[in-house]
């Protein structure tokens, strides 16, 4: 976006980037609800899904959000009214913060800035403030301990999440998403150049360890304690209706669509495709297809699980973040810094 | 360096000149976390005063930013909104979970905590203006994390130790009083 930009006065680089940045993260997001929520689901569950609304039901998305227009917001008579009407905002802030550090092509990103990655896990921590507000604010025993359990839940998992990006950044030798991407398309496995050096062959134990905790960061079966239907209703969604309600839906799309780009760019090589030149302009075209293609491919695998696994119990989800994923991913980190210092 | 500096051909934190967008962006961000301190010490709602907690912490980390330090605002992200914060909700919400003004607290270390914080604020107050009462902001640019990450390993290695085994212990220190036998 910087070469188009350059000439733009503030504001209309200001409104490209807003509008840009709306498509970005609603796009990728009805895709996933589309391909994997409606029709992937379906499939694994021998049935159709949705067929009425438009060819194939391909408009039943439309039909979803104009339900959820027409609902009435109610706002329970004890909540805490404006924490309670503020709290889907802030998930859905934490959310659009997240697309800005994603490069699409190499003159096509939002920021790019020094600290990359660094800036992206920082802002999507703050969802867990969203959400501890919604839990709270409800003033509803379902909605509090969903919060809690959600909020137990993303702390414990944010850690391997961090640790599982350190080992690419120690590999990359910065933090800059860009540069890792240019790192990985110019990379050499052993001499060899020609697919360039993808991270998930050399980190593929912090490419598992992501891809679960993105899992888990989502609270998305196996790790849906904070929603589990059959104790909580659905945890500190139980008060929401209507609009706030579509708006954590949206937030809970949006954010698996952004991690999983997430995971393409930082392990699949992100918008590079072997084969051209990393500073080709081509990609600058093709590169945001690239990248919604890499995405799909990650967002597959996190939907393909949580479609098949049943619910973990509480005492489990914490024993695998603290016992197992968080040594393992400091393992990772010490190897890769002294194979980084080897060769 | 921003798209706005390459248009009007300066950098706003190397060049000389008073960058006025900078200025009032400070005075916007100050207002709001003055009046966001105020409130979290004043109202009576425990979670309210945490969540204004937040504001102020974002605030210092938008300053930080402002002054060129992005390394150190994006750590005050997610460290302090992201982890510290939560982790107050969290207890918060755990040990009183019920909503409302919190009438039990009379307050009774009240005037112990005015004290404490008033003389904080006069020896904070008296040092800063001490050391930096005729001196400038030096316009540097902004500092690259390498940069950082190579003063934190090499000038400042000793503090960075320090705090590291402080830390540690506090680690352990934790597990003990969290030890049932």
């Amino acid at each position: 976006m910087s070469v188009v930009l350059a000439d733009l006065a503030y504001w209309q680089e200001t409104t490209i980037r807003l509008v840009v940045g709306l498509i970005a993260v609603l796009l990728p997001a009805g895709t996933l609800v589309y391909l994997f929520l409606f029709k992937m689901m379906s499939f694994m569950q021998s049935r159709l899904g949705p067929m009425e609304a438009g060819p194939y039901g391909s408009l039943q998305l439309l039909a979803e959000v104009g339900k959820f227009l027409q609902k009435e917001d109610i706002v329970p008579q004890a909540a805490d009214r404006l924490i309670f009407k503020l709290a889907p905002f802030v998930v859905l802030i934490s959310t659009f913060l997240l697309i800005l550090v994603i490069p699409a092509g190499p003159d096509l990103w939002f920021i790019d800035v020094d600290t990359g990655i660094f800036l992206g896990l920082a802002v999507s921590s703050i969802s867990v403030i969203g959400i501890l507000m919604a839990g709270w604010a409800s003033s509803s025993k379902y909605s509090l301990l969903g919060a809690l359990r959600a909020t137990g839940q993303l702390i414990a998992y944010e850690l391997p999440m961090v640790l599982a990006v350190v080992g690419v950044i120690i590999q990359a030798g910065t933090l800059n998403v860009q540069e890792i991407v240019m790192a990985q398309a110019t990379g050499e496995i052993f001499g060899f150049g020609g697919i360039g050096n993808p991270y998930v062959i050399t980190q593929f134990v912090g490419f598992l360890i992501f891809l679960i905790a993105v899992q888990a960061e989502l609270t998305q079966p196996p790790f849906d304690m904070p929603v589990a239907e059959s104790e909580l209703v659905t945890g500190y969604l139980t008060e929401y209706s209507g609009l706030r309600f579509l708006m954590f839906f949206i937030g809970e799309f949006a954010t698996a669509a952004i991690f999983s780009a997430l995971a393409a760019t930082l392990f699949l090589g992100g918008w590079y495709v072997p084969g051209l030149e990393a500073t080709d302009n081509l990609f600058n075209v093709i590169g945001p297809i690239i990248l919604l293609g890499k995405m799909l491919l990650v967002a597959f695998f996190i939907f393909w699980f949580r479609f098949t696994y049943p619910r973990f119990r509480e005492d489990q989800l914490q024993q695998l973040a603290w016992k197992v994923l968080i040594p393992l991913s400091l393992v990772n980190i010490v190897i890769t810094g002294v194979l980084k210092v080897v060769f | 360096m921003s798209v706005y500096a390459e248009m009007v051909g300066l950098d706003p934190l190397t060049s000389g000149e008073v960058v006025v967008a900078q200025n009032i962006a400070f005075g916007l961000i100050a207002v709001i976390m003055l009046f966001s301190a105020l409130r979290m010490v004043t109202t009576r709602n425990v979670v309210h005063a945490a969540l204004y907690l937040v504001i102020v912490l974002a605030g210092s980390a938008a300053i930080f930013i402002l002054l060129g330090a992005e390394f150190v605002g994006v750590t005050q992200v997610l460290v302090y909104i992201g982890a510290i914060v939560v982790l107050f909700l969290f207890g918060i919400m755990l040990t009183r979970g019920a909503l409302g003004v919190d009438e039990e607290e009379k307050g009774e270390q009240r005037l112990m905590s005015c004290l404490v914080a008033g003389l904080l604020a006069i020896v904070t107050a008296g040092a800063l203006i001490n050391t930096f009462s005729d001196a400038e902001l030096t316009r540097s640019s902004p500092s690259t994390t390498a940069t950082v990450g190579d003063s934190i390993f090499s000038q400042f290695i000793i503090p960075f130790e320090a705090i590291s085994v402080l830390l540690l212990a506090a680690l352990i220190g934790a597990i003990v009083v969290a030890r049932k036998d």
